[in-house]
Formats: structure tokens, C-alpha cells, sequence
């Protein structure tokens, strides 16, 4: 097996990198993939707590860029999901600790045992951000439908371009479809206006991600979640699968065309 | 006092003609304003038309030198005073604007037209926020111009799509620089000294041409080149 690796990558902060790559993680090792997801924000590290294995970590990524053990060493094994595996950041160290070399060189290591390698990217342009999408085949960008992170996200987009990567694929996360259809929040086309590149899912703005964070359990796991059937779906059209979108964050979906019905009395 | 610089953008570079009159008080003109319109202005090469006026090695080397203090690099002298061409050839300037001819161009056949153009540069793709373009001439853009994008132009900016992010045209001074889109959008359009942020918009947008009239900074719809 070759292992895909996919990084996972904003510009702005506090999108949901960390809650994506987690839930992507999880949903791709259910399907029956080996999957290894990395921390690449050192020093700032959260992968590890949303995934609820944070007290289980001995060793970390820059241990082993640093030659303080193996690669295998630094590996945490979750319990809940087989197959899924953590590689933590270290917190007491920053990102001038890792190198885009050592990035690539340990995914290449990575490549032979796994199917997929999933990587949370720092906010920001500088190295952390270069070091997360340097090893990357597939880069999926996240966004939310607010005008600043689409703003983060172009410019984002616009340094993938620089390195020569694909540009990627798009995430619009915690969507509010209410709000879309009363025209007080950005849709999805409004955003795909801007970024010109495919959409490979929208995922609503949903409590159960915050209990979810808390607890150490990746709402994929959660039937009733409709962020983890969201992500649950990316995680299929990941795997070449063609899950139709729902229109949750279409300006006139199904929903708003039904409910202007009712508010007109019925005539449309 | 004529204090105005007449420049012009071509191929390597910019051309900038001299007013006449005392050359010390000229040679300061050239200096302020290249101080003042730094961000036009850096980088840049630098032809200077100089007419009949006759200088010597020291003159175009002191003049060059400060010139390259502002980052600014002179590399061409056009002068009708052989005095002076002998002066540039020493301090290895160029003494004309012609370029080396290939052997490719003696096989092109000549396009004769009686039409004159000006030389501008296409980009081809959408601009991104952090992008960033400066020409000399003009800007024409194929595709839109997100915000947090900009362009700064000494002539003019056309652009074949939506107009979203900061542009400046007639950077170096021109205020018959105009700025074309067929959404025009920008967070902040300036033409020459003067600047506006747009209004917002409503319903379908339409190309619009935005140019100083009467010293105000307008933008109307666009109706073809019909005078008004």
C-alpha cells in the first residue's frame, strides 16, 4: 500500500483544521484504512486532545526529527477506532524545530505502512504552514462562510499555487443554514466565487463538535451528529465515492424553497 | 517653471523626458520625484531623453549614482548633443533604444499598420489576495481581482472580470489613466493623486469605466468611445 497524504490547511485560525483532521482520521480508519494523522502545530498542539489521546503521549514529532527515537515510537495507537494512529506535536518546542525536509522525509517513511496520512496545518502563512504542506498529495483547504477567513483562505490557496500544488479541494465548515437562506451569512457559492477551486463538503455548525472536542470523541462516532455524517461523507469522497451534497448552505435549497412556499400560502 | 516629467513605459524599461531649463534645477525635479512616487518608481530602469542638452562623464555619473541610491537605475542616454553620447558610452549607458535584432527577425513578415499602440502586459488568471503587480504601462487582467490583491500601473488598468481588490493607475502622475472592469468593485481605486472607495453595490453589476472628470474621480457605465 502507498499511502495518500493529505494536508489539512486554513490560513485563519480556529476554523476546525484540528476538528477536520481528527474526524477525517476517524471516519477513514471505520471505513478500513490505516490511518496516521499528524500534529504539524508545534508548540501549540490540540490534535492530541480532540482525539482524547493527550495522556498517552511519551514521544513526539520533533523527538523524531530530532533522532530521539523511532518513528514507530511516536506513534499512539487509538483504542476506540483500529488502525487509527496519532503522531503529537511537542509543546514545548515551536516550528523553527521542523523542517519541510524532515516533514517529507518522514512521510515518505509513513507511505509504505499506511493508507492514509492526514496532517493539521498551523494557522498561518510561515513555516509551520510550509512545513504541514510540503509533503502533501492532496491539500483540502477549510474555511468558514465569513468574509475574513475566505479572505485568509484566497491567500492561502494563492501560496499553494506559488508551490506548484494542486490547489486543492474546499471545505466550508460550520455553516448556519438559516442564516444562509435569510441572506444574513456568506453561501456557498458566494464563497466558491472567490476561491475558484471544488468543494468537497459543507458541514454544519452543530453542538455536538464542542461536547465532542471536550470529551476526546470525534463526532464521526456519533450517529446523531450532522457534522459527523458531514464529515463522515468527505471521508467518502475522499475514497473516490459520489456523495451528492445536501443543500444546506445553497442560498435557495430545497428547504428555503419549501418554507417560502408555506410563508406565501402555498403558490409559488 | 515647467516642473512636469513627461515618462513613457517601454520594453526595458521606463523613458523619461527631461523639461528644458537649467539642468541642476531639472536634474532635482527628476530626484523628487522619484523620491515621491518611490513605490512607482523602485526598481526600475531608467532612459533618460536628455534632446540637445550637453553633459559630461561626471554630470550622468553623479546623476546615476543618486538615482541608484533611490534604486533606481539609469542605463540609457538619448541625446542629439554628441558630447554627451560620447559621455554615456564611457560610463557603458546605452546611447539608443533600438534592441539587438535576431536572426528570427529578419524571416518575420513586417505587420505594417498606421495605428500606433502602447505597450502593456496581460495577466492571464485571477489575482489572489497577497498578489501583487507593478508595471510601468498598462495592466490588463484576464480573470478577477480578489481582494487583498493589488495593482499599481502608470498607465491603465483594464480588467476582464471582477474588480475586487486595490488598484492605482497613472501611479506615476497621469491623471487620464482610467480603470476598466466589468465589475468594478474595488476596495480602493486611485488614479493618479486622487483616491475612492466604492460604493456598495446592488443588483447585477456592469462594466464601468472610472476616470478623473473635471478633477473628481467618477465612474461611469461604460457606452463605447463616443465623446461626450
Amino acid at each position: 500500500m502507498s499511502a495518500k497524504i493529505i494536508t489539512i490547511t486554513s490560513g485563519k485560525g480556529g476554523v476546525g483544521k484540528t476538528t477536520a483532521t481528527a474526524n477525517l482520521g476517524a471516519a477513514l480508519a471505520s471505513q478500513g484504512y490505516r490511518v496516521v494523522c499528524i500534529d504539524a502545530d508545534i508548540g501549540l498542539r490540540n490534535l492530541d486532545v480532540v482525539m482524547g489521546l493527550e495522556n498517552r503521549i511519551v514521544y513526539d514529532l520533533v523527538d523524531v526529527v530530532e533522532g530521539r527515537c523511532k518513528l514507530r515510537q511516536a506513534m499512539i495507537r487509538d483504542k476506540r477506532i483500529e488502525n487509527l494512529y496519532l503522531i503529537p506535536a511537542a509543546q514545548t518546542r515551536d516550528k523553527t524545530s521542523v523542517s519541510p525536509q524532515d516533514m517529507v522525509r518522514i512521510c515518505e517513511e509513513l507511505r509504505e505502512e499506511f493508507d492514509w496520512v492526514v496532517i493539521d496545518s498551523p494557522a498561518g502563512i510561515e513555516r509551520g504552514f510550509r512545513n504541514a504542506i510540503a509533503p502533501a498529495d492532496i491539500i483540502i483547504i477549510i474555511t468558514n462562510p465569513e468574509i475574513s477567513a475566505v479572505r485568509d483562505a484566497d491567500r492561502i490557496i494563492g501560496l499553494v499555487e506559488a508551490e506548484e500544488k494542486d490547489p486543492g479541494r474546499l471545505i466550508v465548515n460550520r455553516v448556519k443554514p438559516e442564516m444562509v437562506r435569510r441572506g444574513d451569512m456568506l453561501a456557498t457559492e458566494d464563497i466558491l466565487d472567490v476561491l475558484g477551486i471544488d468543494l468537497i463538503g459543507v458541514v454544519p455548525e452543530d453542538d455536538a463538535i464542542i461536547v465532542s472536542t471536550n470529551q476526546g470523541i470525534p463526532a464521526v462516532l456519533d450517529e446523531k451528529s450532522s457534522a459527523g455524517k458531514a464529515y463522515r461523507n468527505i471521508a467518502l469522497r475522499l475514497d473516490g465515492q459520489d456523495v451528492p451534497f445536501d443543500d444546506l448552505a445553497d442560498k435557495d435549497g430545497f428547504f428555503g424553497r419549501i418554507s417560502r412556499m408555506v410563508k406565501s400560502g402555498g403558490d409559488t | 517653471m515647467d516642473t512636469s516629467l513627461e515618462i513613457k513605459g517601454i520594453q526595458d524599461g521606463l523613458l523619461v523626458t527631461l523639461p528644458n531649463g537649467e539642468w541642476l534645477e531639472a536634474r532635482q525635479n527628476l530626484l523628487t520625484s522619484v523620491r515621491e512616487q518611490a513605490d512607482f518608481f523602485r526598481g526600475a530602469r531608467l532612459a533618460l531623453q536628455l534632446h540637445d542638452r550637453t553633459l559630461n562623464a561626471a554630470e550622468l555619473g553623479s546623476l546615476r549614482g543618486d538615482l541608484a541610491e533611490q534604486d533606481v537605475s539609469l542605463y540609457a542616454i538619448l541625446s542629439t548633443s554628441e558630447p554627451t553620447q560620447a559621455a554615456a558610452a564611457d560610463l557603458g549607458m546605452a546611447v539608443d533604444l533600438t534592441r539587438e535584432k535576431s536572426l528570427e527577425d529578419d524571416y518575420e513578415i513586417p505587420l505594417t499598420t498606421d495605428l500606433t499602440g502602447e505597450e502593456a502586459v496581460l495577466i492571464n488568471r485571477t489575482l489572489r489576495s497577497g498578489h501583487s503587480i507593478r508595471h510601468p504601462g498598462h495592466v490588463i487582467v484576464v480573470g478577477d481581482v480578489n481582494p487583498g490583491a493589488e495593482i499599481i500601473a502608470g498607465g491603465n488598468i483594464i480588467i476582464w472580470g471582477r474588480l475586487r481588490g486595490l488598484v492605482h493607475a497613472g501611479a506615476a502622475g497621469n491623471d487620464q489613466s482610467v480603470v476598466c472592469a466589468l465589475d468594478l468593485s474595488p476596495t480602493q481605486l486611485r488614479i493618479a493623486g486622487q483616491i475612492t472607495v466604492s460604493p456598495s453595490r446592488k443588483g447585477r453589476p456592469k462594466p464601468e469605466i472610472a476616470r478623473i472628470r473635471e478633477g473628481q474621480l467618477v465612474a461611469e457605465e461604460w457606452v463605447g468611445k463616443r465623446k461626450k
